[in-house]
């Protein structure tokens, strides 16, 4: 099983004595797309905080379980280094205000005093920001500030960002969310020409997202995972009554 | 039907009336200090005014030396204040739930609510007694802990302004806590602690209280923290209540001077409010 990248075993989470997640088994192959569906309050972006240990920041949140990123586990490692091997882009894009275009894809070394030559980092910006499809419109603006670019603009240099720390892993948590129908068909786009060279999680409540998007899909409920399958496996035939009551609009 | 509603519209015109007739009414004892502070002050300011020493009655002298110290006091009392201020802001906003936090924020509140003079009697037992002189330390001093509720307070509300999602874009990219604070989180929040801090300055600029004895006040021009200094408003109070009419017009002079500074630094601060503004 030398292509899982990511294992999740018997995987709880907690916030105080609520438990979020249940019992989560999962296994997800290298440079594909993933989805995770489910109902609001399923724990979906719980379970995208876990795999990247961000959601241990809120004061009274718990874990138990295993997460392993190519078969160790990511809560033996420092949180700092998980963070930057996995990437995260947020429902909300949020480039930081203070920094210019340029500046804001180089953050994630800036900040974390990575020294690099300028052309290191030119090369960087460059091939990150062509990664997400928006070098041709900000090659001239670089050194503007990120927060004058349009919602779709913004999540795409969040996804810029990300990308330039070359991370395993990609988490889109409803990166699309905020998005108008142009922008979020572009974001998608993006996933599906990354997806080859990155692995990309995908937390979404939008079906037909997941379909369009993503290899395989997860369905969570109520902090279960109910199914997980191929994406077109899961949607023309789904094993459990709950998932087809979902997909076919039943609840939700 | 129709008188009343004649009724409410009348009552209408009133409310605004009553409320820019206030508003005007604000504005008038401001104007009449600034045009009294102007109209007195404005003759004896020249060169040699601003540039020369006091000197004893029946020679004209100048203010350079109150110039000078009451820039050394808010310099000195800045550079105290400000670190101290800008990291207490940074734990409660950060730490908003803990219970120092709560102490402090309301130690804070109470802090502000110390008369001047008390805060210079403090200083005074602290600084002037055991060094035995009085110095243009512990005026700083004094004047630093005047400043620190107003820079703490808006620190605090700057980055309570500053969304939580920057945080996590931060903290998700690997970068450690400390980092994620100075780097971004304060950055995004400097328009407003900067403003604060600014304000801070001009609202300290004016103290006389604080300053009597601690500062005490010095007829020559002094570099030294440990001796005593001079200030715009000792002087101003101390030529003000003297029986000499040419320290009295001097004293015009000092306090257009001084309303001159205070009103720059007001003026800077609007100015970098809106130039800094970070929009999320």
């Amino acid at each position: 099983m030398e292509n899982d990248i990511l294992k999740i075993e018997n995987f709880y989470a907690y916030y105080g004595t609520i438990c979020i997640l249940q019992n989560i088994n999962l296994r997800f192959t290298k440079n594909h797309a993933i989805s995770i569906l489910g109902p609001s309050g399923c724990g979906k972006t719980t379970l995208l905080r876990c795999i990247n240990r961000m959601h241990e920041l809120a004061d009274d949140a718990s874990i138990k379980g295993k997460i392993l990123l190519s078969g160790k586990d990511i809560y033996d490692t420092e949180p700092m280094l998980i963070r930057r091997r996995i990437g995260m882009v947020f429902q909300k894009p949020n480039p930081f205000p203070t920094m210019n275009i340029y500046d804001n894809v180089i953050a994630g070394y800036k900040l974390n005093s990575i020294k690099l030559k300028r052309s290191e980092s030119d090369k960087i910006v460059e091939e990150s920001l062509i990664k997400a499809d928006l070098w041709e419109q900000v090659r001239d603006n670089l050194y503007k500030r990120g927060t004058f670019l349009s919602g779709g603009q913004q999540q795409r240099l969040c996804i810029a960002r990300a990308l330039a720390m070359k991370p395993d892993i990609l988490l889109l948590d409803e990166a699309t969310a905020s998005l108008d129908p142009k922008a979020t068909s572009n974001i998608e786009k993006l996933i599906n020409q990354l997806k080859h060279s990155i692995t990309i999680i995908v937390v979404t409540h939008n079906i037909a997202q997941a379909a369009r998007v993503s290899d395989y899909t997860a369905f969570l409920y109520s902090g279960e995972l109910i199914e997980f399958g191929k994406t077109g496996d899961l949607f023309t035939i789904p094993k459990d009554k709950r998932t087809e009551e979902y997909l076919t609009g039943k609840f939700g | 039907m129709e008188k009343r509603l004649k009724v409410r519209q009348i009552k209408d015109k009133l409310f605004t009336v009553v409320m820019a007739l206030f508003s005007i009414a604000i504005i008038l004892p401001l104007f009449f200090i600034i045009f009294y502070i102007v109209r007195n002050g404005a003759v004896e300011i020249d060169w040699h005014f601003i540039t020369s020493l006091p000197k004893p009655v029946g020679e004209i002298g100048g203010i350079s030396n109150a110039i000078v110290g009451t820039t050394e006091l808010i310099g000195i009392a800045t550079l105290i204040a400000i670190p101290i201020a800008l990291f207490t802001g940074i734990y409660m906003k950060e730490f908003e739930k803990s219970k120092l936090a709560a102490v402090v924020s309301s130690l804070t509140d109470l802090l502000q609510g110390v008369p001047s003079i008390v805060i210079g009697i403090v200083c005074y037992l602290w600084i002037v007694l055991p060094l035995r002189s009085f110095s243009l330390l512990s005026g700083s001093v004094a004047l630093a802990i005047m400043m620190l509720p107003m820079i703490i307070k808006s620190t605090y509300h700057s980055l309570k302004l500053v969304p939580d999602s920057l945080k996590e874009a931060s903290l998700a990219l690997g970068t450690p806590y400390y980092r994620t604070v100075m780097k971004v989180i304060v950055p995004a929040a400097s328009s407003g602690i900067i403003t604060g801090i600014i304000l801070s300055i001009s609202r300290v600029a004016g103290e006389t209280a604080p300053l009597l004895f601690t500062a005490f006040g010095n007829p020559f021009m002094n570099l030294n923290i440990t001796k005593p200094v001079n200030s715009l408003p000792l002087l101003i109070f101390n030529y003000a209540t003297s029986p000499f009419s040419d320290w009295q017009k001097q004293a015009w002079g000092a306090s257009l001077i001084l309303i001159i500074m205070v009103s720059a630094l007001n003026l800077a601060s609007k100015i970098m409010e809106h130039k800094w503004k970070t929009t999320y």
